[in-house]
């Protein structure tokens, strides 16, 4: 009897795997379909993700067109340590840290700012109103906000300088002035990005219970009380998310803004990585050079965002993974 | 009582405050998008000196018949909507093509695919390598450098394969499934007809981004017949400012420089008028599609 049994395990044991397996293909070819859609998107993103991301390997070397990523010669780490060594390094990297750790600090809270405030508005039309209203310069093009820049602050006729002016202070030419520059940027991406970027936590306050918020009334919460402790903790995890996801982007600067804005007399603040990388590679031509530095900003953004995300995960318990 | 009263007064104050607080951001909003339209429409020479703060003074649309003869302007139009109708099309084929079948729970591999697709929004092979990939296809000044390199957006695509998956029941699928329905049918006949909130978000949301886009011109085009619009904003608006008048030479009038800056500010409402036109009409949409891809987030 227990021997029967054992060799019917045996049979069991054997058959099942191959049938599994059979299955599995059976699955797959009934779906056959299905893969030659994504065909297309998935060969798109091996062209232009991977490819490019194999092409890395001519930051450790000497990039020839003529023999392509392969051919070329390997240096090692001399890219690296040509840019390290390089004059404009302390610059830049100061340039791109403080640029995106003066917007986390300045720029980011903005948005939940106006979100509560929103939440708070107890008239409906002039809480569409101010919806509508903030989202628009989300739409216009980086171009023409920095040439709107340009306008406004012109030192000669610009509005803001008029106004300057008729308070008695001299006209500043905050465009060329290397002091003025990260004021004028995140400035001026407050104003453009605040109010779609509150879309996010309007949507996340409307789901909180109002049981919370009677609850706090009733225990004679006044309502700035409600918003700090009922509506903030409510949109935390929201907050967190969007937080990992600006760290995970902390070197990669608004920079086609940067790029528009930058000047010969402004470069002293205004040159970030990237637009070094820019500047070297596709106008000069120092394709490897460019891509190890490519690469160190890459490297940098992606350990960041691993960083963040794992402390995100074992103090708030909230995470993108 | 008098506790309740003090409380009713508090809060009264409270929505005062928040009213000032509403105006005071509206305020900053409006403002420069006012001061636009209405410089653009006034004599130059009362902006500069800062007669002219909220309405145009000495009305005029001498800016705009400038720009209307300006030949690279009406080019750039031409280009971008070429690049915006062209592209859209692309980015929403290739963006359903990846988002159905990955929205499909019985897809074998499913994981490994989105790992593969996700991972790109993290990591990349970064300006250079993706230049020199684009350059190696000979795609360099062509209209295609314009819709082909960015033809797909991974957040976009997530954003529609949550929407497929959340809104569009599973038994709705499987029944059809179970009459022989294959998914190509499947996809064209029942998903995207229940999907149009979806492509509606999807087709904006690309449309914006081709329209406002000049990066990629800026380092695949080098023959300015091919120029968006946003290029030859820049050339006008930015690179004038460093070199005085040398891009407002195509308008032939380096000597009339104040007229200059009124084609400034007209070009600026040329430029952004399109988007701002759709967007009362869209802007429902828009913020659906950002409440989308927050459910994932």
């Amino acid at each position: 009897m227990s021997k029967m049994k054992t060799e019917m395990d045996i049979a069991n044991y054997n058959v099942k795997p191959a049938s599994k397996a059979k299955k599995a293909w059976v699955n797959i070819a009934k779906r056959y379909d299905l893969y030659l859609m994504l065909l297309f998107p998935l060969t798109w993103y091996i062209i232009f993700q991977y490819l490019p991301m194999y092409g890395l390997q001519i930051a450790f070397k000497d990039f020839n067109p003529a023999f392509g990523f392969l051919g070329s010669e390997w240096v090692g780490f001399e890219h690296f340590e040509r840019f390290f060594d390089s004059y404009y390094f302390g610059r830049i990297i100061w340039n791109t840290i403080s640029i995106s750790l003066f917007s986390l600090i300045f720029a980011f809270p903005i948005p939940i700012m106006l979100a509560l405030l929103v939440n708070e508005i107890s008239r409906n039309k002039l809480k569409k109103l101010v919806q509508n209203v903030t989202y628009v310069p989300h739409f216009i093009s980086v171009v023409v906000i920095v040439g709107m820049l340009n306008l406004f602050l012109d030192p000669n006729g610009g509005f803001v300088n008029t106004i300057l002016n008729s308070l008695g202070f001299e006209s500043i030419a905050f465009m060329e002035r290397p002091e003025w520059f990260k004021t004028v940027f995140i400035g001026s991406g407050v104003w453009q990005s605040a109010g779609w970027q509150s879309i996010i936590y309007i949507a996340a306050l409307s789901g909180i219970d109002p049981q919370l918020y009677e609850a706090a009334k009733i225990d004679g919460a006044s309502r700035l009380q409600r918003i700090l402790h009922v509506s903030l903790p409510g949109i935390l995890p929201v907050i967190i998310i969007l937080l990992i996801l600006e760290v995970g982007n902390f070197m990669n600067v608004g920079f086609e803004k940067i790029l528009l804005m930058q000047n010969s007399l402004n470069m002293g603040s205004s040159d970030v990585i990237q637009t070094f990388v820019y500047r070297s590679g596709i106008l000069n031509g120092n394709y490897s050079y460019s891509a190890a530095i490519g690469l160190f900003n890459a490297i940098i953004n992606f350990t960041l965002l691993i960083l963040i995300n794992y402390i995100a995960k074992k103090k708030a318990e909230t995470s993108l993974w | 009582m008098r506790e309740r009263s003090r409380k009713f007064s508090s809060d009264k104050w409270f929505d005062i405050a928040v009213v000032m607080l509403s105006a005071f951001i509206l305020i900053i909003v409006l403002y420069p998008l006012i001061f636009v339209v209405s410089a653009s429409f006034s004599n130059p020479e009362k902006v500069m000196n800062g007669e002219m703060w909220l309405f145009p003074v000495d009305f005029t649309l001498d800016a705009y018949t400038e720009i209307l003869k300006n030949g690279s302007v009406w080019n750039g139009y031409k280009n971008t909507l070429i690049y915006t109708i062209g592209g859209t099309f692309i980015n929403i084929i290739l963006t359903t093509l990846a988002a159905y079948p990955l929205s499909r729970r019985d897809l074998p591999g499913r994981n490994l695919f989105m790992f593969i697709i996700t991972f790109t929004m993290f990591f990349n092979g970064g300006l250079i390598p993706t230049f020199l990939i684009v350059q190696g296809l000979g795609l360099v000044d062509t209209i295609w450098a314009m819709m082909i390199p960015n033809a797909i957006a991974t957040y976009n695509l997530i954003v529609m394969r949550t929407y497929f998956q959340s809104s569009i029941p599973w038994e709705i699928q499987e029944s059809a499934m179970m009459d022989g329905c294959n998914n190509i049918h499947m996809l064209w006949k029942i998903i995207l007809p229940l999907s149009k909130p979806i492509l509606a978000v999807m087709i904006l949301f690309y449309a914006v981004g081709h329209w406002n886009a000049f990066f990629n011109a800026l380092i695949y085009l080098r023959d300015d017949a091919l120029y968006p619009l946003q290029l030859v904003l820049r050339e006008i608006l930015l690179v004038t400012q460093a070199s005085a008048t040398e891009g407002l030479d195509s308008f032939g009038l380096g000597d009339k420089l104040l007229l200059g800056e009124s084609i400034k500010y007209a070009l600026i409402i040329v430029a952004s008028l399109p988007v701002l036109i759709m967007y009362p009409f869209v802007q429902k949409h828009f913020v659906k599609g950002v409440m989308i891809g927050s459910i994932k987030g």
